[in-house]
């Protein structure tokens, strides 16, 4: 289990590396390295090149500002969970990045190497998908920023264009007095899971739910969003039957299939429950909760 | 006076090196200018092989050579079957490399030699092989039936071997009985996956003509013995040293596997060291595997639940060759019916073939089979009968008053009839029925289902037949400049702590500090008589040996010192590194003096060595230096073959809950109740039981090899085979009791597999009990997942 | 140095890394993972290797102060950086640092192959939390999942970890 051969590339800018993506036409990106070794290791991908952005010191920077959280692409996943900035502007974020692998691995793992790896089983996809978060790129042609809805185009897959690099994660920044919550349920803690999901919740004056973000990771072949279920809660009062009855309507957004493990009956069971743990959990999180 | 050293909590003597990371595992060992090995192995299931050609890897700079079967001369040869019994009419083994037809995925077609793992990885992916595929039958029981595709074409119906053993006269209990219970149990195929993979390196010395061997293996001298004969050497010309080993847990007693012949026949002819270390994904695809087997069984019972007989049919996954015989079946066959008295027993099985990894023991070598059906029967059985679960077992149990039980005709692995020799089993039930606070936990239950959570109570009683002979051999001498004390066993250990254990019996009767007894294994060079470690045997039977070594290197002792302090035997005593006349105050001889002295010397190398040499005065003698019959310094050899196997139980139970929204288990207590007779080190005992229940626990939740259907492993990684982490284990509750075993001279019963045997059962009665409310059907097969919960929760539901 | 910088496959290139305290100037091929490196190339072979896809934990090492999977780096990654390794672990007098005395003392290693990743995830933790030694089996148990031990069933893994917060305590 050695990688094969391949030329590296270690870029010092970011223009250098947009360079070196558009000169060949098999390049692979290496920021953590954490899904990429393996991959390489088990001979699963060969690349002609690896290009190392360890250097770039300009994608390394987390921001909070203007209500927005800015996630560099080359900032550790630990760094961004345990920073503190973050978690106020958004305890979404680090909630989510604890159920990410382990410890360890996020030591290594950077966001945006997560996001470019585009696995709809992977919680930070989901994270910025159900925060209706935006994705910057940045190729030969400059940056453009895409909505996080349409980044995750299929398993692995993603809008970019092979000469374009993930530069930043913009996740918007809770209001005040909005609930939150991320969990999800894997057989073995740290790895992929059946299903995971990722709750906003916000009240309006009135006690009715105002707005509401829901997404899962594990069920589809993107992250995938929960948006009938947020237009079904939209306007009404938070309550346990409420919550449950969402959970049930979370089930069709279920597709992927039965595998050796895990029946699709059995994935949407743990998504519609954890639909209703997770509403009821942001909404003990809400203001006046 | 020394305090005893058996029976206490001693840390370990192995631990500074390993902590310090100073182990010498085999990759670890230093070997200037090594080659390096990589195996190309089959990707299909059962092909023929129309096509090898090896001449792209050949010509890849750093590839010094690509051996294929046709390069290995006279070792192109069908490996041995180790274990031969009459009953295996079909056995069949592989060659080291496939000739022209593979029997599964991972089988080794090629082996390619190069300067480092990472060009000979490369190489190995340039090998160009073409194959006719063949069909095949993954599914057990669809392989034994008549028409499955044949995995050897010339072993009809897949079967390698069929044993029927009858003790006692089933047919009439049956007749008799008022109640059958009869039910079917599946185990799923399994690997131990040790933390250290397989691992081979050798160094063929032109100059002394010898070979060494470094193996991760658990039995080295097995292996010298192989090597010499496959070599045509001589077998002092043979050493193999299986040095620090990173976990056994059973795979490693199987040998020779292709790397073992491979790597010496390259370091023979290239005249260099060469290596060759498995690594995660060919572990998963060569490694032999275990654990797929699925029983009919019955019980013939009275109503008031008494079991009169037990009929037990099995199939047995062999994998696609038999190399270790019928271990694994005979073992499972031989504990079918636990700690309970059942007078006729009559259980038949079948080796199949199926063209898959080769199968030998893991940890637990068939015993939590075979506890899985009896265990599951009985609480069928007490369903049945309405009787509570605890109440069956207890009035089926051997008595203390009826050891040794022997249960005529059923034939053990060291081919004598089962023979229960101690136990208190009524009592450890009791205890552990105590500890789980039975009563109060029905109330605990009732109270939890009425908040809609879903508590159970499991519960598993095991025996375990420990101890296998041959026989062990130990060897103890006192070392004359030092006074420590060397001791040698034909074993190897794998973490299982000998350097500790068998420390503490040599400290005993030497009077030495533990940890000035240095215990080297696993060295053909150092000490070669013995078979291996497995079977729960290493304290058993080498601990017996080095027992009865070290209390004849005591009588030495106590002889010359008594003659040195001139003083009579008697009144010696041993302690602290001394001998002295007890009672005397006096300081009294050193152990180095003594060996020293018992040594007769021309030259006085040290001051020490003065006293010995042959004008010195406590050297002078009217005979020769040596008596006859005498031998120089403080060393003896003894062996130890127990008469039959010493047989080891307990009982395990849990208080488990299943979330009902994910159909995750949550653990609430884990309580083991074991008895190993004497205990010779409870912290080591207790590993030994925590790590084997986190096995355990592998194998009730997790641990399953996926076939498909074309006979590829589809989870061949630490991904997607699930190896628990600490998040999935309980803590254990540890509750000891001790029966001397009466077979042995220190009253010891092995525990190496204990932990693992009964932990399936614990949790499937456990979650069974949990979800009776919902009325699902009896659980009947490991491992459970959420998915499987939920998929027999969710029939419960539709059968309403 | 910022320049941009391109080798061929297989090339050698050249690495300072200073490795349990010592400087290390290192020429290694760019496929060349962390593991080996310090393994084979620089012979500190207490870090083992157990799975080479970054499940088991057995080659976790520091990379500037941070626990990191060996298995999972290419050593031209590290260049310009600290690692510490197991052998690093000890003080230069020899005396045992508190997981090591911690892990001895409470039998939390059997074969001893995945000891000294764990070690060294145990001892990222202890620079991490100051609650360990009051903390909670699970909670425990939580920070250590990431390491597969196979022999000792992680119990006496947890009673270390607890035991060797007390040892650093102690110590001041």
């Amino acid at each position: 289990m050695k990688p094969s051969a391949f030329r590296y590339a270690l870029p010092s800018t970011l223009r250098d590396a947009i360079d070196i993506r558009a000169r060949f036409e098999d390049s692979v990106i290496l920021a953590g390295g954490q899904s990429l070794i393996p991959t390489m290791n088990f001979r699963l991908a060969n690349p002609e090149v690896v290009i190392d952005l360890r250097k770039l010191d300009e994608l390394n920077y987390v921001r909070v500002a203007d209500g927005v959280v800015r996630i560099g692409a080359m900032a550790r996943q630990r760094v961004v969970e345990q920073n503190d900035e973050v978690a106020a502007a958004n305890p979404l974020i680090r909630e989510t990045l604890l159920n990410v692998a382990h410890p360890v691995i996020r030591n290594r793992g950077t966001v945006g190497g997560s996001l470019a790896h585009a696995d709809p089983s992977a919680e930070l996809p989901t994270l910025l998908t159900t925060m209706r978060g935006a994705i910057t790129v940045c190729g030969p042609s400059g940056r453009r920023t895409i909505a996080a809805e349409d980044f995750f185009e299929f398993i692995f897959t993603t809008a970019m264009e092979p000469d374009e690099l993930l530069v930043e994660a913009a996740i918007p920044a809770l209001e005040p007095g909005e609930g939150w919550a991320f969990a999800e349920f894997a057989r073995r803690h740290g790895d992929y899971s059946v299903a995971g999901v990722a709750v906003t919740l916000k009240l309006g004056a009135d006690r009715r739910i105002d707005r509401v973000r829901l997404g899962a990771c594990g069920i589809a072949t993107t992250p995938a969003l929960l948006t009938e279920c947020e237009r079904f809660l939209t306007g009404k009062s938070p309550s346990p039957e409420l919550f449950a009855e969402a959970g049930t309507l979370a089930r069709d957004a279920v597709t992927v299939s039965d595998d050796s493990a895990t029946s699709k009956v059995y994935r949407q069971h743990v998504l519609a429950g954890l639909v209703a743990r997770n509403l009821t959990t942001a909404m003990t999180r809400t203001d006046g909760a | 006076m020394s305090t005893r050293q058996f029976g206490a909590r001693v840390q370990r003597n192995e631990d500074d090196r390993l902590i310090r990371g100073k182990g010498r595992y085999v990759d670890d060992i230093p070997l200037e200018g090594a080659l390096h090995g990589v195996f190309a192995r089959s990707n299909v299931a059962h092909a023929k092989i129309t096509r090898l050609d090896v001449s792209r890897a050949a010509a890849l700079p750093g590839v010094l050579k690509v051996y294929t079967h046709e390069d290995l001369g006279s070792l192109d040869m069908k490996m041995p079957l180790l274990i031969p019994h009459p009953c295996i009419t079909h056995g069949r083994t592989q060659y080291p490399l496939a000739r022209d037809e593979v029997f599964y995925v991972g089988q080794a077609i090629a082996f390619v030699v190069a300067v480092d793992r990472y060009v000979a990885e490369d190489a190995a992916l340039l090998i160009d092989v073409e194959y006719e595929t063949l069909p095949v039958e993954i599914d057990l029981r669809r392989a034994a039936e008549p028409g499955a595709p044949l995995v050897h074409a010339d072993v009809p119906g897949n079967i390698a071997a069929n044993l029927v053993q009858e003790s006692g006269d089933v047919a009439s209990a049956f007749a008799k009985a008022d109640h059958i219970t009869s039910i079917t149990v599946h185990c799923e195929r399994s690997t131990a996956a040790p933390m250290e993979c397989l691992a081979t390196a050798a160094r063929w010395d032109e100059v002394s003509g010898e070979l060494t061997v470094w193996d991760g293996t658990q039995a080295p001298i097995g292996l010298r013995g192989a090597l010499a004969s496959l070599f045509d050497l001589d077998e002092h010309a043979v050493r193999v040293i299986a040095p620090d080993v990173g976990g056994g847990f059973g795979p490693k007693i199987h040998f020779p596997y292709a790397n073992e012949v491979l790597v010496p026949l390259a370091a023979r002819e290239f005249g260099r060291p060469v290596k060759w270390i498995e690594d995660r994904s060919e572990n998963f695809v060569h490694m032999t595997h275990e654990r797929l087997q699925i029983h009919d069984i019955e019980l013939a019972a009275t109503r008031d639940g008494i079991v009169l007989g037990l009929r037990d049919r099995f199939l047995h996954d062999t994998g696609a060759f038999i190399p270790y015989g019928i271990a694994v079946a005979q073992v499972a066959s031989c504990q079918i019916a636990g700690p309970y008295r059942i007078p006729n027993i009559l259980v038949e099985f079948s080796c199949v073939y199926t063209p898959t990894v080769p199968v030998t023991p893991y940890r637990g070598c068939g015993r939590p089979q075979a506890n899985f059906a009896i265990e599951r029967a009985m609480d069928q059985l007490a369903d049945e009968l309405g009787l509570d679960r605890f109440e069956i077992r207890r009035r089926n149990f051997i008595q203390p008053e009826e050891f040794p039980y022997t249960r005529p005709n059923l034939i053990f692995a060291d081919g004598l009839p089962v023979t229960h020799d101690s136990g208190e089993y009524e009592q450890a039930l009791r205890a552990l029925m105590d500890a789980l606070d039975v009563d109060a936990f029905k109330a605990d239950q009732q109270a939890a289902l009425e908040q809609g959570r879903y508590l159970g109570l499991g519960l598993s009683f095991y025996v375990e037949g420990t101890g296998l002979g041959p026989y062990e051999g130990g060897h103890v001498r006192v070392h004359p400049i030092t006074g420590k004390v060397f001791v040698n066993t034909g074993l190897t250990t794998q973490g299982q702590g000998h350097a500790t254990v068998f420390a503490q019996i040599v400290s005993d009767q030497l009077g030495v500090a533990v940890e000035d007894v240095i215990v080297v294994e696993g060295d053909t060079g150092v000490y070669d008589w013995g078979v291996g470690t497995f079977a729960s045997r290493a304290a058993v039977v080498s601990g017996s040996a080095v027992h009865k070594a070290a209390v004849l290197a005591r009588k030495q002792l106590i002889d010359a010192a008594a003659n040195m302090l001139e003083a009579n035997p008697d009144d010696i005593e041993l302690s602290d590194g001394r001998a002295f006349v007890a009672g005397s105050g006096v300081d009294g001889v050193t152990l180095a003096e003594i060996a020293t002295a018992s040594n007769p010397l021309r030259y006085a190398f040290n001051k020490a060595a003065e006293r010995a040499t042959q004008f010195a005065p406590a050297a002078r003698s009217d005979g020769p230096p040596l008596a006859e019959g005498a031998h120089p310094g403080i060393e003896a050899t003894d062996y130890y073959a127990p008469p039959h196997a010493t047989w080891a139980y307990g009982v395990h139970g849990a208080i488990v809950e299943v979330d009902p929204m994910t159909y995750g288990i949550k653990i609430h207590r884990y309580v083991c109740v074991h008895d190993c007779g004497n205990m010779i080190n409870p912290m080591i005992v207790e590993g030994q039981i925590a790590g084997g229940v986190a096995q355990g626990m592998g194998g009730a939740f997790y641990e399953k090899l996926e076939y498909d259907e074309d006979g590829a492993l589809r989870n061949a990684s630490f991904m997607d085979f699930l190896i628990p982490y600490a998040t999935e284990i309980p803590h254990v509750e540890m509750i000891h009791q001790e029966t001397p075993s009466p077979l042995n001279p220190l009253g010891i019963k092995g525990v190496g597999e204990a932990g693992t045997i009964p932990v399936a059962q614990v949790i499937a009665s456990a979650i069974e009990d949990a979800l009776r409310p919902l009325e699902i059907a009896p659980i009947r097969k490991v491992p459970l997942s959420p998915s499987l919960l939920h998929s027999y929760v969710t029939e419960a539901g539709l059968r309403k | 140095m910022t320049e941009t910088t391109e080798f061929e496959p297989n090339a050698l290139v050249r690495i300072n890394v200073e490795v349990n305290g010592r400087a290390v100037s290192e020429e290694v091929s760019t496929r060349l993972l962390l593991s080996d490196f310090l393994r084979h190339q620089l012979r500190l072979t207490g870090t083992h290797v157990g799975c080479e896809h970054g499940v088991c934990g057995a080659c976790t090492v520091h990379i500037d102060g941070t626990p990191a999977r060996s298995c999972l780096t290419l050593a031209v990654q590290v260049d310009g950086c600290s690692i510490r390794t197991v052998e690093g672990l000890a003080n230069a007098d020899g005396s045992l640092h508190p997981v090591q005395q911690a892990f001895k003392e409470c039998h939390a290693l059997q074969c001893g192959f995945c000891t000294p990743g764990f070690m060294m995830a145990v001892a990222g933790l202890l620079d991490e939390r100051d609650d360990l030694r009051t903390a909670e089996d699970d909670s425990i148990r939580e920070d250590i999942a990431g390491n597969v031990c196979r022999c000792t069933g992680y119990m006496n893994i947890v009673s270390a970890v607890r035991r060797a917060a007390e040892l650093t305590n102690e110590k001041g």
